[in-house]
């Protein structure tokens, strides 16, 4: 085809080292690269955090000055919805979904190597902005007109802006990715009726993605050209209208709690019919209620704005909407206490307990969401700790919860060793109980009228007790996540083999070697029903390769696996700069939009190196 | 290529849908001038676009000719898009 | 061997039989339309929340004009399309001419947006003294031009007339107008970029039909949101009745 010699060079073809992992497409080790990256943001986030409840400790502290404390909160919000939970999701994800739909990897593998640097690149740039003149300060929301230029001159915002859009190029080339190989990669007879739970919860989030991150772009365009150019969106002197902002962060804003919740109830609905040994409990009514989610996500965007002023029939609407999305949300919860009813369940296993505990804490957040979804109690609680306890339940009660409950399910499946199950108990509780500890009480300082977001307070309040617990609870829950750490570490160096199927599983994942070929699939196999591994070991329906699939070969040797690249990484860090300029100077931009071009054509005219004899 | 491309109209065709959509572009631009029409302007300017809108992406975009899933997927984004912007008008206090 | 590999490079096997790459364009394109209309609601929304003194959009539109640039879109739609038609038949030469006619079209486009960008910023009010007196005459009159000619018009003076233009700081519909036009400028001259590398490469390789097809759809749909644009942002925006 080629007829010409392209100034190319030939794909690289490192089987080990660091150019490995720089030029790897194979979605297991991206998978794993995102999982690593997200975990070492997560324990910053969480650092973040901590310096927060130092200073809020006592009446009257001193810790930080107001100033770092703005910074502080504002990057830890930040940081743990963008950095933390949604590239854990990402990870999983990653690993997963060709797994889990016999595919050898995802539709697009070098978009996917892409979507990784993209996210590390805004990743850096996020941080970094707390060495190159301070750290953004408005809360993760960012509401105008504080953002405006006239009341935040530094370049803090500027970061957040740019990284942010950095991010959701990351996150919207991923979610593409994943729609296609899911509707597109499934192996032969997997309809979307015997998709995996967690697959069809990863399409959901994907597709709120797409139609949700747009919005949020163009919101951040316009602060940035107010900020940048003197325009005036959310300028108010000059007739713009703050009030915008919040219904366009919103409409993005609601969508992502539920990018942020889904893949966690999809890795539950794998972990409890496992550890149950029973099927999950109405398969078809838990995927109608994440798709009623996805949708009903979409019609209640202004119970964040309960107290605005939108008038009496707007939060009326709103509030109903709010309370009807709780269904679907409790329906699943009921889905999955049935499938454990008269299960036999194992709760000698830390990916069990996780996946209980992610019940528990789950239903306690839901709780003070319905609670919060009448405008007028809502009226009360708006902006105190009360929804700080409501957000840290869903988030980290929920979407943490089960993120950690997966890596100990699936960890065996990636290195072929099991966790520490001791170690993973004290890990789970330590981490249970300074969960508890440290957020419960922000339901009663919260009811008691403590606002989110203040720096100090004083004895008379009478929030001291609960603060001071507070505080405490985070170091038992760091001493929970240390342990975590260390039973990684530990795990990953001296951990027992775990054999394929350690856990007696449903899916067909489970039915290749662990930790898994590069190939995935020697033979991509036929599907005959949802859980098809449990199914062949229990009735024996066998798993048989897919006849007429063009992939199936009978070497291994022979299976074509898409080849590593260099350019997606070059197409990140010329974005990365090119986002680095709008705030350094125009030169960088140029340069980083050059090397993205460079890069992008490169990728398209890159050529496939020549096949092995064979 | 696949056997779908084969179906598809032929340059006569796009030609024909090209005049159309010069003529409502036309229209478009007359009606604009009729001042007796008044707020009767936006139904039937809103329609003429519509059509225009339906005529590029069903034909040109040959969403009429292929797969099902693409006008679903189209749609979906397009159907949103719609609400959220009417919803936004709205609560703004627009109308 | 060749075809068969290249097969394999991006996942070529799909369980619904559509293309992979043509379902993470109309994926894109499904999500652009969010994006597009977050631009649109902005200008919607601000529509009049415009401090008196600065231009509106009355003041500034030249509908006929604008009805050029919009037929010069839709023909480069019609050359897209043909070219397209032409490829599939291989027929390469037309698909040349075509595809150059489109993405002269398109840079066209981009021409007549340039020059309103510059017109804009640049605008005049002119108003005739004698039609402030015509009471029929002088509820034709933008408010704009009634407040300058109120100032200015004096005894024996026939015209007036005073700078004032409409950049993306004077007021939000500079800020809306300028960022929705713009982004969608950008797209078109995205498109333009990308259809001259096809063009280009032609000379050097094969383009596919599919490869083709891709860029025709982003094409196709950069000019449906030009319709909507027009339609909502010019046409509307002239109307009196707001
Ligand atoms: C049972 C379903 C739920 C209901 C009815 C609900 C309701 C609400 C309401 C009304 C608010 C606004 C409170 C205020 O600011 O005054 C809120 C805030 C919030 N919710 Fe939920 N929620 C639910 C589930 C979830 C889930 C599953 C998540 C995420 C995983 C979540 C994450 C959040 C976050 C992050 C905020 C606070 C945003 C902020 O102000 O910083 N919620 N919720
Ligand atoms: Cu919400």
């Amino acid at each position: 085809m080629t007829t010409f010699a392209l100034p190319i060079p030939k794909r690289p073809t490192h089987p080990t080292g660091i150019l490995n992992w720089i030029t790897t497409i194979d979605h297991k080790k991206i998978g794993v690269l995102y999982g690593v990256t997200a975990f070492i943001l997560f324990l910053t986030g969480g650092i973040e955090a901590l310096l927060i409840r130092m200073q809020l400790a006592a009446p009257g502290m001193d810790f930080v000055s107001p100033e770092i404390y703005n910074q502080l909160f504002t990057m830890h919000g930040t940081t743990m919805i963008f950095l933390a939970i949604m590239p854990m999701g990402a990870a999983f994800f990653n690993y997963l979904i060709p797994l889990q739909i016999g595919a050898r990897d995802v539709a697009f593998p070098r978009l996917n190597a892409f979507s990784y640097w993209t996210f590390l690149a805004g990743a850096i740039m996020l941080k970094s902005s707390w060495f190159l003149g301070g750290a953004p300060n408005a809360g993760w929301f960012g509401y105008a007109p504080i953002t405006e230029i006239a009341y935040n001159p530094g370049h803090g915002i500027d970061f957040w802006i740019l990284s942010l859009q950095v991010l959701g190029i990351a996150s919207l080339a991923a979610a593409f990715n994943f729609i296609v190989t899911i509707i597109n990669l499934r192996a032969p007879g997997m309809t979307l009726m015997r998709l995996p739970v967690f697959t069809w919860m990863t399409l959901i989030t994907s597709i709120l993605l797409v139609l949700a991150f747009p919005v949020i772009t163009v919101a951040l365009i316009e602060l940035m050209f107010d900020r940048f150019y003197g325009m005036n969106f959310f300028n108010p002197v000059r007739g713009g209208n703050p009030v915008l902002w919040q219904h366009l962060f919103w409409v993005f804003g609601h969508p992502e709690v539920y990018i942020l919740i889904l893949p966690a109830m999809g890795l539950v609905s794998e972990i409890i019919p496992t550890f149950s040994k029973k099927p999950l409990f109405g398969y078809p009514v838990v995927i109608f209620s994440g798709i009623v989610i996805g949708f009903m996500g979409w019609m209640v965007w202004s119970h964040h704005m309960f107290t605005v002023g939108l008038g009496a029939v707007a939060n009326s609407i709103f509030a109903i909407t709010t309370m009807l999305i709780a269904v679907p949300t409790g329906v699943k919860i009921f889905n999955w206490i049935a499938t454990m009813w008269k299960g036999s369940i194992d709760f000698n296993k830390t990916a069990m307990l996780y996946s209980i505990g992610f019940i528990f804490l789950f239903i306690i957040g839901g709780l003070s969401g319905v609670m919060h979804s009448s405008a007028a109690s809502d009226a009360q609680q708006q902006d105190t700790y009360f929804i700080v306890a409501h957000i840290h339940y869903v988030l980290f009660g929920g979407a943490i919860m089960a993120l950690l409950g997966g890596v100990y399910f699936y960890f065996p499946k990636i290195t072929g060793k099991l966790m520490d199950e001791s170690l993973g108990k004290i890990n789970f509780w330590l981490t249970f109980i300074g969960m508890n500890l440290t957020f419960f009480p922000m339901h009663f300082s919260g009811m008691d009228g403590m606002p989110r977001r203040i720096y100090t307070y004083t004895s008379e309040m009478g929030w001291d007790l609960w603060n001071l617990i507070s505080t405490f609870g985070v170091f038992i829950m760091g001493a929970g996540i240390l342990i975590f750490v260390l039973n990684i570490v530990y795990s990953y160096l001296r951990g027992k083999e775990s054999g394929n199927d350690p856990w007696d599983a449903r899916t067909i994942e489970w039915a290749i070697p662990s930790p898994t070929p590069e190939y995935n699939f020697k033979k991509i196999p036929l599907i005959h029903s949802v859980d098809a591994f449990w199914e062949f070991k229990r009735n024996g329906t066998p798993i048989e390769p897919a006849s007429g699939a063009s992939e199936n070969s009978e070497d291994e040797k022979n299976i074509h696996l898409p080849q590593p690249s260099y350019w997606p990484m070059v197409v990140s860090i010329g974005i990365m700069l090119a986002a680095y300029g709008m705030i350094f100077g125009l030169p960088i931009s140029i340069l980083g939009t050059i090397i993205g071009f460079i890069g992008v054509y490169a990728w398209s005219l890159e050529p496939v190196n020549e096949p092995e004899q064979h | 290529m696949s056997a779908e491309e084969h179906n598809h109209p032929n340059a006569s065709k796009y030609f024909k849908i090209a005049i159309i959509l010069c003529v409502l572009t036309a229209l478009e631009f007359g009606v604009f001038y009729l001042e007796f029409l008044s707020y009767g302007i936006i139904p039937i300017l809103t329609v003429l676009s519509v059509g225009k809108f339906a005529l590029v992406i069903m034909y040109y975009m040959h969403l009429k000719f292929d797969s099902k899933l693409f006008t679903y997927i189209f749609l979906a984004g397009l159907f949103l898009a719609t609400l959220v912007t009417f919803a936004l008008m709205i609560l703004l206090d627009w109308f | 061997m060749k075809t068969e590999n290249i097969k394999h490079e991006e996942n070529e096997h799909s369980y619904t039989g559509l293309n992979s790459k043509k379902l993470l364009m109309w994926a894109f394109l499904g999500s652009d339309c969010m994006f597009f209309a977050a631009l649109i609601a902005t200008y919607l929304v601000n529509m009049g929340n415009n401090p008196p003194g600065t231009p509106f959009p009355e003041d500034v539109f030249s509908i006929p004009i604008t009805t050029v640039s919009t037929f010069v879109l839709l023909m480069s739609s019609m050359s897209m399309v043909l070219s397209y038609a032409s490829l599939s038949q291989n027929k390469i030469k037309a698909f040349r001419v075509w595809l150059l006619s489109t993405v002269i079209l398109g840079a066209t486009f981009v021409g007549f947006q340039i020059f309103e960008f510059y017109e804009f910023s640049h605008h005049e009010v002119k108003v005739e003294c004698g039609d402030l007196i015509d009471a029929s005459k002088r509820e034709k009159l933008t408010d704009l031009q009634v407040k300058i000619g109120d100032e200015k018009c004096i005894e024996g003076v026939k015209k007036v007339s005073e700078k004032v233009p409409l950049t993306p700081q004077v007021n939000l519909f500079g800020s809306t107008f300028f960022t929705l036009t713009g982004f969608h400028g950008g797209h078109v001259t995205f498109g333009i970029i990308w259809l001259l590398s096809l063009l280009i490469y032609s000379f050097k390789g094969n383009v596919s039909p599919l490869n083709l097809d891709l860029a025709a759809l982003y094409w196709h749909f950069v000019d449906v949101v030009w319709i909507v644009i027009f339609t909502v942002v010019y046409l509307f925006g002239v109307f009196p009745g707001y």
